[in-house]
């Protein structure tokens, strides 16, 4: 039953193992470093007294399962959290389990599906818009859910028109993002949410692009019947390379009895677990979901103020504008609508030279910025996904403009010189068939001459 | 306080360069209905000092082990946490950066989670680990999802342990009624603590997906897999593994060394703070051979174009940003973060320091069985070995709490919320946190009536 050794396990000093990870994080890009102007990516600065709030004790020695009248003081913060997030969305009420805005999905879905199933059928379909996030599509195919995809139409938007088409008595949502992949704002949102309610469908809004829209609209008031919030974008929580994140979900007053178990009631002035609910979906995830990343996001949101946040969707706003205007002419911008916190472009004026998207990007790198996000949506033919975040100042904004107008002429004037970029990275331009063909993923001492990891 | 650095001047030519004159025009496109009631009613900002004196408060409000005697388990373990390993998840570096999608400049994050990859392998004794899933409960229920890729439509039937932890189960169960086409039995567990094996063995059958087992199960208690195992062989069905207490792995014969096909389970216990449970990390773990159906994110190495190493997320055809609604999960993270903790914690203390570290769990967990049985006259409910978790029966364990909570004492997790048949269990957890003073107290607690 017992083993006798780990074969391969480390056996090193704290100093070596130090050393060892101060040389990777030299390897890596980051926010206190440089810009980060990731599109749907809302890569803001991820204040330090989130950080230092999230390390007291009293927070982070917490065990899920002790009594809860002695975690009161986190029962009140799942609480008042649940509270806030509701007024930011014009939601009724708010689910913190879900881990992650792709599970912040499957638990939205999931409470449709329990409601209408309720009503007498599930239904089949779920409707996206080709514009969504890959997550969209995948979460309703755990759902049980066929996939109907539409078309936006030339301006970037979802028409009416084009849902009334597909619109059924076999679909049960329409998934929607907005503002959406292309930064617009989905204007005809109310429409389209009553075509899809005329036929006993509900709206789903996928929350990534939440930060472009405190104290400036709110989901609740456009016909949205589910939403999801991203917690490690709009509110501040960091991105670890990769998460954690929380992907808490809000619902209108006739869907709370379906959320995910249990719920934190209050009942005289004490916190108080509600596990058995018949019509809950069930668990989503063990115990309260990341707790961590919810404390984070409470301290954010208390330390701003309802004030703090309507200046923060405002100032988001205004940069991706002003990039925008200061990108224009340099790169072609496939939609000219007015933009909310991030922007599109493509590498169009750049594709006679052979210069692409790609390179664009990589070349960025040289200049010591992160690329936008490229290739999404998939809509636009080599997209350039720009999103500044509200956290950056003008001088930021004007030295990226022009490293992309620097680019953009030497895209004309020695496209060999992008094409090979990035030239000043640790390493350069890695072989993925290599690493997709023959995959090595991990290490093992044979296939390695004495390399330690 | 105010995270925007714009200046009144700069807000003025930032518009001018737009063509605006006000803030507001920058919305004039939004109907005007939604912009009226936009407005978000929550109190004014606070300072930092304020934010950090409320923050306290409500922290105060809240039992530690800092303040408590703590021997709460049941899949969050609280164990010593080396500073190294917060020294270099707070590097900025590490934390504020995005998924590594751009490779060139992503190499530390990277190549942690590749030594990431390596360290779970040689953990669990099986070939693959992705870079990380939300946690152990929804890794079983992406276990179960991975078993129906890999097994055809025939067998659609998941034999799931009944000492696998409830709230897992629970979760596997949430994620697979809305598919309609697999079927949940629960097989029970018997006096030892573990797995019914004549149970299982008469339900494994042709029909059978997959078989899930706790190892060590929500008892503490470490499965005998070699009968299940063999149980599972002749039936054709697959073995999931799935590990709440992953330090158990240091000692324990690992899931690979009993054929499993797919071993998962929470990370927490590897260098992860509580928390409230969470954000730890589900590991995933299978062979080589069922490599693409593995859900989420994996890290290949390979070369760039002068021949140097390097890392790129590999295999990527299987994820939801490529393959939409034909992805193998809708998952879009790998709680990379945790997973570095994990990565450090491990590479810290190495080979010989996690064997010892779980050497001085199951010493210190079993005295303390030991102990309460002889001078408390608590008696072990089950006969099976278990790892740093056991099961004892308190007589009047729910009209005893208020006492508990008088001497700032939490003795253990009552069982009898997820199981009425065991009324007046407790289920305790020893760990290298818990010195001889603490383990007295806990034998003096639960002595008596």
């Amino acid at each position: 039953m017992l083993r006798d050794d780990i074969p391969g396990f480390p056996e090193l000093g704290e100093l070596e193992v130090l050393r060892h990870f101060t040389r990777l994080s030299h390897l890596n890009y980051d926010i206190e470093s440089q810009f980060y102007p990731l599109g749907s990516c809302t890569m803001k600065y991820n204040p330090k007294v989130n950080e230092a709030v999230a390390r007291l004790p009293g927070f982070s020695l917490l065990h899920p399962l002790a009594p809860p009248e002695l975690i009161q003081g986190a029962l009140e913060l799942l609480y008042e959290l649940e509270g806030m997030l509701a007024e930011i969305g014009g939601m009724d009420r708010v689910t913190l389990q879900p881990a992650a805005g792709a599970q912040g999905e499957l638990t939205g879905l999931m409470v449709i599906r329990a409601c209408l199933g309720e009503r007498g059928n599930p239904r089949r379909k779920i409707i996206v818009p080709d514009t969504a996030h890959g997550t969209n599509p995948a979460s309703s195919t755990l759902c049980g859910y066929d996939v109907v995809q539409i078309s936006s139409n030339n301006r970037g938007m979802v028409e009416a028109g084009k849902v009334e088409e597909v619109m059924d008595d076999e679909v049960a949502a329409l998934m929607l993002t907005n503002p959406n992949t292309l930064g617009i704002f989905e204007k005809n949102i109310q429409a389209v949410a009553d075509v899809v309610h005329k036929k006993g469908g509900m709206v789903y809004l996928d929350g990534a692009n939440l930060n472009a829209l405190m104290g400036i609209a709110k989901p609740g008031d456009m016909g949205v019947d589910v939403l999801h919030i991203n917690l490690h974008k709009t509110f501040s929580t960091p991105h670890g390379g990769g998460g954690p994140g929380a992907g808490p979900v809000g619902v209108k007053g006739f869907l709370e009895d379906y959320l995910p178990v249990p719920r934190v009631v209050k009942s005289g002035g004490n916190f108080q677990l509600q596990e058995e609910l018949p019509k809950s979906v069930g668990r989503v995830r063990s115990f309260f979901g990341n707790f961590g990343i919810l404390v984070r996001a409470y301290t954010y949101i208390i330390s701003l103020g309802g004030d703090g946040l309507e200046e923060t969707s405002r100032m988001a706003v205004l940069n991706a504008n002003y990039l925008r205007k200061k990108l224009e002419g340099a790169y072609h911008l496939p939609y000219p609508e007015p933009c909310m916190h991030e922007c599109v472009f493509t590498d169009r004026l750049q594709h006679k030279e052979g210069v692409t998207t790609l390179d664009i990007a990589k070349r960025l790198l040289d200049y010591g910025f992160h690329p936008p996000t490229i290739y999404f949506p998939l809509v636009v033919s080599g997209a350039l996904m720009i999103e500044p975040t509200e956290t950056e100042n003008r001088e930021t904004l004007d030295a990226f403009a022009e490293a992309m107008s620097a680019i953009a002429r030497e895209a004309k004037e020695n496209p060999a010189l992008v094409k090979s970029a990035p030239h000043t990275t640790p390493v350069g331009r890695l072989d993925e068939v290599r690493a997709a063909r023959k995959p090595l993923l991990r290490w093992e001492p044979a296939n390695k001459e004495g390399n330690r990891q | 306080m105010r995270y925007t650095p714009h200046t009144a001047a700069d807000k003025e030519q930032m518009l001018r360069t737009i063509g605006l004159t006000r803030i507001e025009q920058l919305f004039d496109h939004i109907p005007a209905p939604l912009r009226e009631r936009a407005s978000v009613s929550l109190p004014a900002g606070l300072t930092e000092v304020q934010v950090k004196r409320r923050m306290g408060a409500l922290a105060a409000r809240n039992a530690t082990p800092e303040g408590w005697h703590f021997f709460l388990g049941g899949g969050i373990y609280h164990h010593a946490i080396p500073s190294a390993v917060d020294a270099v998840i707070s590097r900025s570096e590490f934390s504020t950066s995005y998924t590594p999608y751009q490779p060139e400049v992503s190499q530390g994050t990277l190549q942690a989670i590749y030594e990431y990859q390596t360290l779970l392998c040689q953990l669990t004794g099986m070939e693959v680990s992705n870079a990380g899933l939300y946690d152990g409960a929804s890794a079983a229920a992406e276990a179960v999802l991975m078993a129906r890729r890999l097994q055809p439509e025939g067998r659609r039937r998941v034999l799931l342990s009944r000492a696998l932890h409830p709230q897992y189960r629970a979760v596997v169960s949430t994620y697979l009624k809305n598919l309609g086409d697999v079927e949940l039995m629960e097989v029970p567990f018997d006096r030892s603590g573990g797995t019914d094996i004549n149970a299982l063995t008469k339900s494994a059958d042709e029909k059978t997906m997959c078989v899930v087992v706790g190892y060590p199960n929500f008892f503490g208690v470490v499965e005998d897999l070699a009968p299940i195992q063999a149980a599972c062989a002749r039936a054709g069905a697959l073995l999931v593994t799935v590990t709440t207490e992953p330090l158990s792995l240091a000692l324990l014969q690992p899931p690979g060394a009993w054929a499993a096909d797919i071993a998962v389970g929470e990370g927490q216990g590897l260098g992860v703070p509580m928390a409230l449970g969470g954000p730890g990390f589900g590991f995933f773990t299978c062979q080589k051979k069922s490599v693409r159906s593995l859900p989420g994110r994996l890290v290949g190495e390979t070369v760039d174009h002068e021949g140097r190493r390097g890392f790129v997320l590999t295999l990527s055809t299987r994820e939801q940003h490529i393959r939409r609604e034909k992805a193998t999960s809708n998952i879009c993270t790998s709680q990379s973060l945790c997973v570095l903790a994990a990565t450090v914690f491990m590479s810290t203390l190495g080979k010989n320091g996690m064997r010892r570290l779980a050497e001085v769990n199951v010493n210190r967990a079993h005295e303390t069985q030991e102990r309460l049985a002889r001078e408390a006259g608590v008696a072990p409910v089950f006969s099976g070995p278990f790892f740093n978790e056991f099961v004892v029966n308190v007589k009047g364990l729910a009209r005893r709490q208020g006492r508990f909570s008088a001497e700032k004492i939490l003795p253990g997790i009552p069982l009898a919320r997820w199981y009425p048949e065991l009324s007046d269990s407790l289920l305790i957890c020893v760990t290298e946190m818990n010195e001889q003073e603490e383990i007295e107290h806990l034998v003096r607690a639960l002595s008596g009536n």
